[in-house]
């Protein structure tokens, strides 16, 4: 039997709204979905790696480099920022409860088989390169995405 | 009925039951039973929507205070 497929659009740079992209995706590849993320725009800030990476890069680059959050856990929250205290105050109610943060929920998503997709457009556009990612990720862009799409049966745009 | 495997999700928040379960299920055999112990709220349309999908059928259900466990026996 053929597997039925989830694709993800992950645009969102907000820690929440990531969370909730990752929980869907977990769920499906439990459900034995073939499940493809695709992270663009802000959503690839989830991919960074928490360490700064020495690469070559331009002013504009540096800048942009510098003012998006370094990692899953940097992320601001979508709703309650409150400079910081929102994030802060969501991550202890999440232990509270048992749930799992968003760097654990990407982990799992690896575990799991998830296709993490980068575009590497928008990385241009960013001034990201492949080193300042995680390990494991897909590059390509909205070809490859819609080849995974259009074969989906649940499609997220987040 | 005969428990093949005991699985221990309490405490587990969405979407951990589920991914437990599922990957319990995968070391099993047609015909095996799984045994799962869950908290979350959830589970009780979570498991029934997640068992039909996978042609898994759901021998026994019951609650017990907070605990709700499940005896799943794999399509």
């Amino acid at each position: 039997m053929e597997k039925k497929r989830t694709t993800i659009v992950l645009f969102s740079g907000d820690y929440d709204k990531a969370m909730a992209a990752y929980i869907i995706a977990n769920g499906a590849a439990a459900y034995d979905h073939e499940v493809t993320i695709f992270h663009t725009f802000w959503g690839i800030n989830a991919l960074r790696k928490q360490q700064p990476v020495a690469v070559k890069k331009g002013f504009l680059e540096k800048m942009f480099a510098k003012m998006m959050p370094r990692g899953a856990e940097q992320l601001g929250l979508s709703k309650m920022q409150m400079l910081g205290m929102g994030p802060k105050m969501i991550k202890h109610v999440m232990k509270k409860h048992n749930a799992l943060t968003l760097t654990q929920l990407v982990e799992m998503a690896q575990e799991q088989d998830i296709k993490l997709v980068t575009c590497t457009m928008t990385m241009d556009l960013l001034g990201l390169q492949k080193e300042e990612l995680l390990d494991d990720i897909t590059y390509a862009g909205v070809a490859a995405y819609l080849a995974d799409a259009e074969q989906g049966n649940v499609n997220l745009f987040i | 009925m005969n428990i093949t495997k005991s699985l221990d999700a309490k405490g587990l928040a969405c979407p951990m039951p589920i991914v437990k379960t599922k990957k319990a299920m995968d070391t099993l055999a047609a015909g095996d039973v799984l045994e799962v112990f869950v908290t979350d709220k959830g589970a009780l349309n979570d498991f029934a929507a997640w068992a039909q999908a996978g042609g898994h059928n759901i021998l026994e259900q019951k609650e017990d205070g907070d605990v709700i466990t499940f005896y799943i026996e794999k399509a």
